[in-house]
């Protein structure tokens, strides 16, 4: 059965009910996750049991002759900061390790009721807040291309778990480059949707306004497929828009004959790798050869997104983290004895080094008399920042950019100076401040490592953006290549 | 020279919504510990908030009552702190920036104290979520969290500084709670905690800066409002008057000792950190919608009074009265429907049924009695058949039955015996048992008569008609008949 698994959902579906159960589907993903984890450490949970039972219940629905829901039988996986009711949800923190959701997350209800099968659930930097998923309170993920790199993060079990054939597609969440980072480091598609077009209720939130879920796959095609399932107004989440959705894969094929493709100058600068660099201009060159137009554009605000971003980010997590307390769930440290001591040590136990970090910089953004300074100062670099990018979106359609500036970083490389880590996310942030839509498609290999072509679109314009992946990737192979783990 | 009193008030106002402000539990008291409870407002990690537009509806009646200008687009913000009661640790609230004003602003309701008309200005109407409630028992040293209150609506009322005495803070509170109950927005029961009130107060020589203030916490009924803050004021001009200064502190009141004492001041003020509230999209109130929301709003107690006045020629204390509440106000419109005499009611139910009332600690919307059964009993007096006497035993009875005055007064045997032929035996036995007040009578001690006629109605157990008892005995007795 291993020839299933590495192969797009939309290669195997022709073949459900047919030759192939969804059974023997899931139990296939479920055998490489037990050759391969073990090296690459994408899960933290493994629901077997549970996927097994859902792979059982939609065999039966398709001996009845039942239609195929969209996803039926697609083994996912998904990253542990969305509640899956009944399975432990962590954050890959310490200070969650005990907490069972009583709920599903929006997007993970959704994915179920279109028939995907939940294998597990993805390690991450703690409550997402990291670029190589070396944050995680429980262990480190390994790049599957090469094990002594990292994965990328937050999402980096995720990205790592579907390049290594350990899920057909998972769920991540992109908060500054969560979803595209990993996806471009771990060579597979990864997809951050406009802020509003997926529901958040149910993702643990880090920083509510930047905050949103996305699919990440093997090639576009699957990746517009679970998008469909995930998108649409949730009366949960009162920042989930009420848009209609369009047919994602029905307009994969329109081509890009007449799109206007934009290349802003300030991605291309001081800190990206030449190799990289050369391989994302040559993608754009595919582009224009595919009939694309492209014309240099200009994001000046660019060195101002990551500050913006740090300021943002860490004082919403300030508040957003203030639950972990102790009291009504998760861990609680047994060394408090008062009210005080509950807070102050299940807090200093329970919490990462990063974590912290960001919490102590959050609190101290939005402290009396630094308030005006940073948080609201921020808030109106964020105007700029969007301001910015619609000014480009009035002469082209889409902005091609590099997702990552470096094609990857080995475990331990940049744990010790967090400005370099902060770094590996200084093309993907701008876009979460501006709550765009933007895609990560592999683009070439840079000594054995993936390279990801970044495409950013108007608010909304998934659509246009998959489009474009779509036919940059028909035009090209990178996106069939597997890593050497999965061959073997 | 004398001081000038200075009080501001802060009330707290639980709404009459069915669910919480940002999920769709249920707000119903009473209930088992952390029952009515949800991811939302458990403060579960990936929960998220959402607007209660009821909420927000009750809160746009309550700005329109209070005569404030509604902002058309509002920000919910986080107000961070740390405190098991607060399941995320931070309180969701409308705080107002510069650029993101609250619900309503500057409003102003007027009250009337010793017949003189006040007017007292609203700064703000906002909007935000209680917290749970801390339960310590007397075993062991454990405290459990009772969710069931997280995230129950609640409104922040806040006054101007205009309040001159703990009478007029008082005043308002009347005022305030009886609008309140007329828009259907709150129960207004500090008793029962739906209306919670904490104060500023301060005093100043007449026409100088405000002085500091003490703010003032912990009263638990409108009457402990008034004497904590007639303390608070003695306490601070005595202070003052010893040349002292009033510290700026937060003051709890003691209802047992009648005495406000200085809480344990923190080390440093609280900074909350308040920013706006990502989770939330702006509450946006269209014109459209907040004039739906004003011709929802029934006849408000003033504007009620003075047309009860005019339109049944009662008189204003009497008016004010009857407007207390609108389900008093409406028992006594729908008993003047059903029989048109305004001023009878109005005397029953200011005399015998309020007594009841306050006797048994009831709300008129809870009476047995019907204000078609009310309207009865004064039509069988008007018309002659029982006594205003027995009326009173009937309404006793009606009170503690339900049944109709009419099946009352058949039950009991009490129609009026108005037959001059039985009445005229009692009357010669009462003479014949009585000669000196009968020997009085005719000295012309007019006033005897009274005990003559008493005596009659003695021994009919009150059936007879007087003015009939009456007549009988001044023609026995040889008097002209009553002017
Ligand atoms: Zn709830």
């Amino acid at each position: 059965m291993r020839e299933l698994v590495g192969r797009p959902y939309h290669e195997i579906r022709p073949r459900l009910g047919k030759d192939l159960s969804v059974r023997e589907l899931v139990d296939a993903y479920l055998e490489n996750i037990a050759r391969l984890d073990g090296q690459v450490r994408a899960y933290l949970t493994v629901s077997a049991d549970q996927a097994r039972a859902q792979a059982r219940e939609l065999d039966d629905r398709l001996a009845r002759g039942e239609p195929l829901p969209p996803l039926a039988g697609v083994p996912v996986a998904v990253k542990d900061n969305l509640c899956t009711r009944g399975v432990r949800t962590t954050c890959g923190s310490r200070i969650l390790e005990p907490f069972v959701p009583p709920y599903d997350a929006t997007a993970v209800q959704r994915l179920r009721e279109a028939g995907a099968v939940l294998l597990g659930k993805t390690n991450l930097d703690e409550f997402a807040m990291g670029s190589s998923t070396e944050n995680s309170g429980f262990f480190a993920t390994r790049n599957p291309w090469r094990l002594d790199h990292v994965p990328g993060g937050s999402s980096g079990g995720s990205a790592a778990a579907v390049a290594a054939g350990e899920a057909l597609a998972a769920l991540g969440s992109d908060t500054g480059g969560s979803i595209r980072q990993p996806a471009s480091l771990c060579g597979v598609v990864g997809l951050k949707p406009t802020y509003g077009r997926v529901s958040r209720y149910g993702l643990v939130a880090f920083a509510s306004s930047l905050d949103q879920i996305g699919p990440l796959s093997l090639d576009v095609r699957d990746c517009a497929l679970v998008l469909q399932a995930i998108c649409g107004r949730d009366p949960h989440d009162s920042t989930s828009v009420d848009l209609p959705v369009p047919d994602f894969v029905a307009s994969l094929e329109a081509g890009v004959r007449g799109v206007r493709v934009g290349v802003p100058a300030e991605f291309f600068g001081e800190g990206l790798q030449p190799e990289v660099r050369q391989a994302v201009l040559e993608a754009v060159r595919v582009l224009e050869g595919l009939g694309a137009r492209v014309e240099e554009v200009a994001l000046p605000t660019l060195e101002y997104a990551l500050p913006t971003y740090y300021l943002i980010a860490c004082a919403e997590a300030s508040s957003n983290l203030a639950r972990y307390d102790g009291v009504a769930y998760g861990y609680r440290s047994p060394r408090a004895h008062d009210l005080y001591t509950l807070y102050a040590r299940t807090r200093a136990e329970g919490f990462g080094p990063e974590v912290k970090r960001r919490i102590m910089l959050g609190t101290f953004a939005l402290s009396e008399g630094y308030y005006e300074g940073f948080y609201k100062k921020a808030q109106q670099v964020r105007t700029l920042v969007r301001r910015d990018f619609d000014r480009c979106f009035q002469t082209v359609d889409v902005l091609a950019t590099p997702t990552s500036p470096v094609a990857g970083f080995r475990l331990g490389e940049r744990t010790a100076d967090p400005l370099q880590m902060y770094l590996a996310d200084v093309y993907t942030i701008p876009v979460n401040l501006a709550g765009l839509p933007g895609i990560s498609v592999p683009c070439g290999f840079v000594e054995g490592l993936p390279v990801g072509l970044q495409l950013v679109g108007r608010p909304f314009e998934e659509a246009t953006v998959l489009r474009v992946a779509y036919a940059y990737e028909q035009a090209t192979e990178w996106h069939r290549h597997r890593c050497p783990l999965l061959r073997a | 020279m004398d001081y000038e009193t200075v009080i501001g008030l802060e009330i707290h106002v639980q709404l009459l919504t069915q669910s919480k402000m940002f999920c769709g539990c249920s707000t119903r008291f009473g209930a088992p510990p952390n029952t009515q409870t949800c991811p939302v407002c458990l403060g579960l990690p990936g929960s998220l908030p959402v607007i209660n537009r009821r909420a927000v509806e009750l809160g746009l009646r309550a700005a329109l009552v209070l005569n404030c200008t509604v902002h058309p687009s509002s920000q919910f913000h986080r107000k961070n702190y740390y405190y098991p009661d607060l399941p995320k640790n931070y309180q969701i609230s409308q705080y107002q920036y510069l650029e993101h004003p609250p619900l309503a602003t500057d409003g102003y309701l007027d009250i009337e104290v010793d017949g003189q008309r006040r007017r007292v200005g609203i700064r703000r109407v906002h909007l935000e979520e209680d917290t749970g409630r801390l339960v310590h028992p007397a075993e062991g040293a454990v405290s459990w969290v009772d969710y069931n209150r997280s995230g129950v609506p609640l409104m922040e009322i806040v006054t101007y500084p205009d309040l001159r005495s703990p009478q007029e803070a008082r005043a308002f509170l009347l005022k305030l709670r009886q609008v309140l109950q007329y828009a259907e927005v709150s129960t207004g029961r500090m008793e029962e905690g739906t209306l919670r009130c904490d104060a500023n107060v301060s005093l100043r020589r007449p026409g100088e800066p405000l002085g500091t203030r003490t703010e003032v916490k912990n009263m638990n009924s409108i009457r402990s409002v008034e004497r904590a803050l007639a303390y608070e004021v003695a306490r601070q001009r005595e202070v003052l008057e010893r040349g002292g200064a009033v510290v700026q502190e937060t003051r709890h009141w003691d209802e047992r000792r009648g005495i406000t004492f200085a809480s344990r001041s923190k080390e440093e003020a609280e900074d909350y950190r308040y920013f706006p509230e990502p989770d939330l999209v702006p509450v946006e109130v269209t014109p459209e919608w907040l004039e739906e929301v004003r011709r929802s709003l029934p006849e408000l107690p003033d504007a009620r009074r003075d047309r009860i006045m005019a339109q049944y020629g009662l008189g204003r204390y009497d008016a004010e009265l009857l407007v207390q509440t609108r389900a008093t106000a409406d028992f006594f419109e729908a008993a003047v429907a059903a029989h048109p005499s305004p001023k009878s009611i109005a005397n029953w139910m200011l005399g015998d049924l309020s007594a009841y009332l306050n006797e048994h600690n009831l709300e008129i919307d809870q009476l047995r009695v019907t204000p078609g059964q009310l309207a009865e009993l004064v039509r069988l007096v008007e018309e002659g058949t029982i006594s205003g006497r027995i009326a009173k035993d009937v309404l006793v009875e009606m009170l503690e039955t339900g049944d109709s005055p009419r099946s009352i007064v058949d039950r009991r045997g009490w129609v009026q015996i108005a037959d001059e032929g039985a009445l005229r035996e009692t009357v010669e036995a009462v003479i014949r048992d009585h000669p000196e007040p009968v020997r009085d009578v005719q000295a012309g001690k007019e006033k005897a008569i009274a005990f003559l006629v008493g005596q009659v109605m003695r021994r009919t157990q009150g059936r007879a008609n007087p003015a009939l008892v009456q007549r009988l005995l001044r023609e026995r007795l040889g008097l002209p008949p009553q002017g």
